[in-house]
């Protein structure tokens, strides 16, 4: 099962390289990270999807506590979540094909971002599900490349998270 | 005040009461060294120079275990601190609370490959409790401040410190820490008292409940509380390797130690009880064995003070996060006292059906024989030591220990090689104590430089060497589970010890046979200013029983 981890950690050199190096040492398969400043000054939010059962994710939360620079982890088990994933993907699309891509792009409220003669790049944002969803779609005409920025998480209502 | 990193690091370090430090300079500490120079002339630090950085980090270790203070080493870049890594490793592993100080090149050289350069850093990431790479010299009062916190407090363990050579010359205007600035870091101290009143419930329905003493007991210094504990509820004790003196062996109450090569008795009392109360303890492997078999029928109270460890292994009955001593002193009032009953006498019943044995020989030195004639000569009350391997288990299992920090062996990691240099490190620390070295042939020659160590510090550690000519534990491996195809474990041209020994500087004394090895103990026991190394020849091919071997439980534990 894949479960997403917030840990507020505090921004110094090498504390990226501390959490994940702990997940690679026990075993814990990470399928995203995202890193990034937050409105206070000196913490970062790092959100991190795990493969994972529930005993693994108890002792990843415990084991990510134990770090000295971790503020705060939140393991979203019991959470009503807004959850986000912003895609970047590189499709092939001819004259042909170019209409019917847009059509799904609009149905998905994607946006293409960039167009040439071969192909389009489309950006999505939404649920990773959506992103999952539409790049299946998009699949059958070639997918060139895709660029995922992993899923980001806030707590709904006024509780942190 | 202008000041200097490297003066205030040392300032720091005496001000938090570190005044023995463990080392070799090298090219980027010979600013620091100056320092220490200094500090050596007021009388504030005592630096000893080891002869291998590897010695230092367990020097650090021993001083440590024996003290339960911070032990400090020092170690030059690169190399120097790589060295360093598998004495660190060793700590980390069993919880040890030691501050390692790297000198590292200038903050413009770093990532440039430059002489001596290592990522000590990213190395030792993964085995410290902590790191810190010093940018400036303005941080360091605060980061040491914050280092000697974080070895010292909660779980115990190693943290490094990497000093840039830029850093230990930079000036800086000195101002005083207030205290240590970890806002991340609060570990958890009283436990909660509504599952402390559960576990009191749970202990009260007890049958069969058996205590099982970890090392954490001893971090926590709550053996008076454990024996409070073991005595008025009239509880069969067992300890871990870490955990033994935790309890006194020579109690009426105790089991000895449980594990892969416990006693069998303790093994067999685990396999019956109905709740293992657990302190300080992780449920190790060597402990548990196979984890679907280990305690069947019992519940567990499990008392730690890493909530990581709690369920890790084990499911739990009552977890209760906390330091065992607070714990403890909350719990023990809550208990009722219990009688002696059924339960004690089928422990005792357990105990003289399945002794720990072994066969005697008048022509030949028995290992388990030389331990059983130390523990007597030393009148149980030395600071053993050990290397890793047979003798280390003939130690803890022939070797009684009556209190904490008495027995210094490297259990979570299994580091050959410890004995010498941790039996050094103790002696520093407790400077009228006898501390006596068991180690095996192939430990001893891992760490032997540090001999030189020893002699010019004038500390009368004594060593005993159960020397099989074997890497005996792998060998009796390969004796009981390859039919005895010997590989890679034969010990051929070892120096002569006598002879290494008297190289040194130290006292060397040999016994061939059995009648001879009172009088070399006795003639050890006299040396004072220098270390004396004993070379027992013993028995070749003992194995060390009972075992339970790796996977198994105890019903299928060999007792010869």
């Amino acid at each position: 099962m894949r479960h997403t981890i917030t840990a507020i950690v505090e921004d110094h050199p090498g504390v990226l390289a501390r959490v994940a190096g702990l997940f690679a040492r026990r075993g814990f398969n990470i399928a995203s990270l995202s890193v990034n400043e937050t409105h206070r000054e000196g913490l970062s939010r790092m959100v991190i999807s795990v493969d994972g059962d529930e005993r693994t994710l108890e002792q990843i939360t415990k084991q990510l506590h134990k770090l000295i620079e971790v503020r705060k982890v939140f393991d979203h088990v019991d959470n009503d979540v807004v959850e986000r994933e912003l895609g970047l993907i590189k499709v092939s699309a001819d004259a042909r094909s170019r209409p019917e891509i847009i059509q799904i792009v609009s149905i998905f409220r994607a946006q293409i971002v960039d167009v040439a003669e071969e192909m389009v790049t489309v950006e999505c944002t939404g649920g990773s599900d959506k992103v999952d969803a539409l790049i299946r779609m998009l699949r059958p005409f070639g997918i060139k490349e895709t660029a995922r920025t992993g899923r980001i998480i806030l707590v709904r209502g006024p509780k942190e998270g | 005040m202008r000041t200097t990193g490297a003066k205030a690091l040392v300032a720091e370090l005496n001000s938090q009461g570190m005044h023995v430090a463990f080392g070799i300079p090298g090219g980027v500490l010979i600013p620091l060294f100056d320092e220490l120079l200094a500090a050596e002339k007021r009388g504030d630090l005592h630096t000893i120079l080891v002869r291998h950085e590897q010695g230092a980090a367990h020097m650090a270790d021993g001083f440590a275990r024996a003290s339960g203070r911070v032990g400090l080493c020092i170690a030059t870049s690169g190399p120097g601190a790589t060295n360093l890594v598998t004495g660190i490793a060793t700590a980390y592993m069993d919880s040890v609370p030691i501050l390692a100080l790297t000198g590292q090149v200038r903050t413009a050289s770093i990532g440039t490959d430059a002489f001596q350069e290592a990522d000590i850093f990213g190395i030792t990431m993964p085995i410290v409790k902590h790191n810190y790479l010093v940018k400036s010299a303005a941080d360091v009062p605060q980061i040491l401040v914050n280092a000697l916190h974080i070895a010292s407090t909660g779980r115990p363990g190693p943290v490094l410190v990497d000093l840039p050579m830029d850093v230990a010359t930079g000036e800086f205007e000195y101002v005083a820490p207030t205290g240590p600035d970890l806002p991340g870091y609060r570990p958890t101290v009283k436990g909660n008292a509504r599952t402390i009143r559960r576990a009191a419930e749970v202990i009260a329905q007890a049958k069969r409940p058996l205590l099982y003493l970890g090392g954490g007991v001893i971090l926590s210094n709550a053996s008076d509380q454990a024996r409070q504990l073991a005595e008025k509820l009239n509880l069969p004790t067992f300890t871990t390797l870490l955990g033994k003196g935790a309890f006194p062996e020579t109690h009426t109450l105790a089991l000895g130690m449980a594990g892969m090569h416990g006693c069998a008795y303790a093994n067999l009392a685990v396999a019956e009880c109905d709740l293992l109360i657990a302190l300080g303890a992780r449920f190790d492997d060597r402990i548990t064995g196979n984890l679907a078999k280990f305690a069947p029928t019992a519940g567990v109270v499990h008392i730690d003070v890493d909530p990581a460890e709690i369920g890790k292994n084990v499911p739990v009955t009552v977890p209760i996060v906390g330091d065992c001593k607070s714990v403890l002193q909350d719990l023990i009032p809550l208990l009722k006292a219990r009688a002696e009953d059924e339960w004690n006498r089928r422990c005792q019943e357990l105990k003289e059906t399945y002794p720990l044995r072994y066969e005697h020989s008048d022509e030949v030195i028995m290992p388990q024989l030389v331990v059983e004639q130390l523990y007597r000569a030393t009148k149980g009350d030395a600071i053993v030591v050990t290397g890793v391997g047979q003798h280390q288990m003939w130690s803890a299992q022939y070797y009684r220990c009556t209190r904490p920090r008495q027995f210094l062996s490297s259990g979570g990691l299994g580091t050959m090689g410890y004995a010498l240099p941790a039996a050094i490190g103790a002696q520093v620390a407790c400077p009228d104590a006898l501390v006596l070295a068991i180690d095996g042939d192939g430990s001893f020659q891992m760490n032997s430089q540090e001999l030189a160590t020893a002699v010019q510090e004038h500390l009368p550690v004594k060593v005993a060497i159960l020397n099989n000519g074997y890497l005996g534990m792998v060998r009796q491996w390969q004796d009981m589970f390859y039919d005895k195809r010997y590989s890679g474990v034969d010990l051929a041209a070892s120096p002569d010890f006598v002879k290494l020994a008297e190289a040194y500087g130290a006292v060397g004394l040999r016994a061939e046979r059995p009648e001879e090895v009172p009088e070399v103990i006795e003639k050890a026991l006299k040396v004072e200013d220098r270390p004396c190394v004993m070379d027992f020849r013993v028995a070749r091919e003992a194995n060390v029983m009972p075992m339970i071997p790796a996977g198994k439980s105890v019903d299928e534990m060999r007792i010869e």
